[in-house]
């Protein structure tokens, strides 16, 4: 690897993006280290989805830099820059004329591995995220209930093996059981890979489970950074009350008339 | 003579009319296409050209299908040979369905589809030809059928300009006030374009159920 141990895989100078007259992210600085899950937890608007296409150079910064491997993502030819970093989002953006063999081999077929090595590739990421690939392969992502599309998501993202990932909300859309399942599946996924990741979520459970360290956004600004048991442990408002959502009891979930 | 009768002693004269009148459909079509799809593509990726793209098909679109023929008639290429000029008429006229549904597919992409595809560092031309079009083809496809179908019948007119087809059959029917003479060309112009609209309506359906 080119990079020291300490030096980031993935790092925000003084980044600012704006919209317009509206400032959607200021003077964002942060570090992700190597093998590490950095966890943007915010609300909506909080800046976070914008921040994480800054990383894949969806967008550019108006002000200062996002360093890839200790390169500018403007100094970087924008696809051999994305072609290393996987992508997962919410609506999966599945190719819905793609079978999920063909969603999941695109990149290392762009990238022109050789077909066998290929194919093999796809069978190994569709059992990883438990898909079998014998029952699914050939399937059209329509077919498909949403955790299956999303595993398939998953695996369309880690299918080129590249040393990052970017998850925007990737099991949000997610029914609870669902959501439950396919984070426990992920979470060895994860635990296995080492891969460089920044998960954005606005759920502090996800944050908590994912997360080697926690980066909490309001207001396009960085209001901390914690690892999962300081999050818990932090008195700054903004952190205390994620964490005192958490502890509502079971009983404040009914009304007052029914308890 | 009953209408049956006379279509029977005419069938090889209307056989031979109708080949002309779906040979001047067809290479007209095959223009329009090969023009007004690219011209689509053109407006999607520099919307500044929407204006004076689609504006421009828009006004050709109004003009009256018997005046257009006029005024291409002094053209110096095309004005030479009648099927020349009428083939390029009917292909002004199949340009505005073909561009504005070349558009509209491609801007009806989902766009986490889009997003997916840049993020997975494919290049322009990829998304292009691998996901956009694919996905925007049943869209395309219908503006194809609407202009088959309009150029089906605006083709009648081009026996004005002498360049054959269906419309022979109702011009000269008309100057000798003999409805069967008419009906041979309105007839079978009326039931191409049904045969058309039919034809490609399915085709558009079944992609569109292979793709959802």
């Amino acid at each position: 690897m080119e990079h020291g141990d300490d030096s980031p895989v993935i790092e925000f100078r003084d980044v600012q993006f704006r919209r317009g007259e509206n400032v959607i992210l200021k003077k964002l600085s942060l570090a992700v280290r190597a093998g590490e899950t950095l966890v943007l937890l915010g609300r909506s608007g909080s800046g976070k989805t914008t921040a994480l296409k800054l990383v894949n150079r969806l967008l550019e910064p108006d002000a200062g830099k996002v360093l890839v491997e200790n390169r500018a993502t403007t100094e970087w030819d924008p696809i051999r820059l994305r072609r290393r970093i996987g992508y997962v989002i919410q609506d999966t953006g599945l190719f819905p004329h793609f079978t999920i063999e063909n969603n999941v081999g695109l990149i290392p077929e762009l990238e022109k591995w050789p077909e066998a090595r290929r194919t093999e590739r796809v069978a190994e990421m569709l059992r990883i995220v438990g898909l079998e690939p014998s029952q699914f392969a050939k399937r059209y992502p329509h077919e498909l209930s949403g955790g299956q599309k999303q595993r398939a998501g998953v695996a369309r993202g880690l299918a080129g093996d590249p040393p990052i990932l970017l998850m925007d909300e990737p099991f949000g859309a997610l029914d609870p059981l669902t959501r439950a399942e396919i984070q426990k599946k992920f979470l060895a996924i994860q635990q296995k890979l080492r891969k460089t990741i920044i998960f954005v979520t606005h759920d502090i459970r996800e944050a908590l489970l994912f997360g080697a360290r926690i980066a909490l956004l309001e207001a396009g600004e960085l209001a901390g950074v914690y690892t999962p048991q300081d999050f818990l442990r932090a008195t700054e408002p903004i952190a205390a009350a994620y964490v005192a959502t958490l502890q509502k009891p079971v009983s404040g979930y009914f009304r007052r008339s029914e308890a | 003579m009953t209408l049956i009768h006379f279509f029977l002693t005419h069938r090889m004269e209307i056989a031979e009319s109708t080949g002309e009148h779906l040979w001047l459909v067809a290479i007209s079509m095959l223009l329009a296409i090969a023009a007004g799809v690219p011209l689509g593509i053109a407006v999607t990726r520099k919307p500044w050209l929407s204006k004076p793209i689609l504006g421009t098909a828009n006004v050709a679109e109004t003009i009256p299908s018997l005046a257009l023929f006029g005024f291409l008639l002094p053209v110096p290429w095309l004005g030479a040979r009648a099927d020349r000029l009428a083939i390029a008429a009917l292909a002004v006229y199949a340009l505005l369905p073909i561009i504005r549904n070349t558009v509209a597919g491609i801007h009806g992409v989902d766009a986490s589809v889009r997003e997916a595809a840049v993020a997975m560092g494919m290049t322009g031309r990829q998304i292009l030809f691998r996901v956009e079009l694919p996905l925007s083809l049943p869209v395309l496809l219908a503006g194809i059928r609407i202009a088959a179908v309009w150029t089906i019948g605006i083709a009648t007119i081009a026996a004005a300009v002498g360049a054959g087809g269906l419309g022979e059959f109702i011009f000269r029917g008309l100057a000798m006030v003999d409805n069967r003479v008419i009906l041979a060309g309105a007839i079978p112009a009326a039931l191409l374009a049904l045969v058309a609209d039919i034809g490609l309506g399915l085709l558009e359906r079944q992609l569109r159920h292979a793709r959802q």
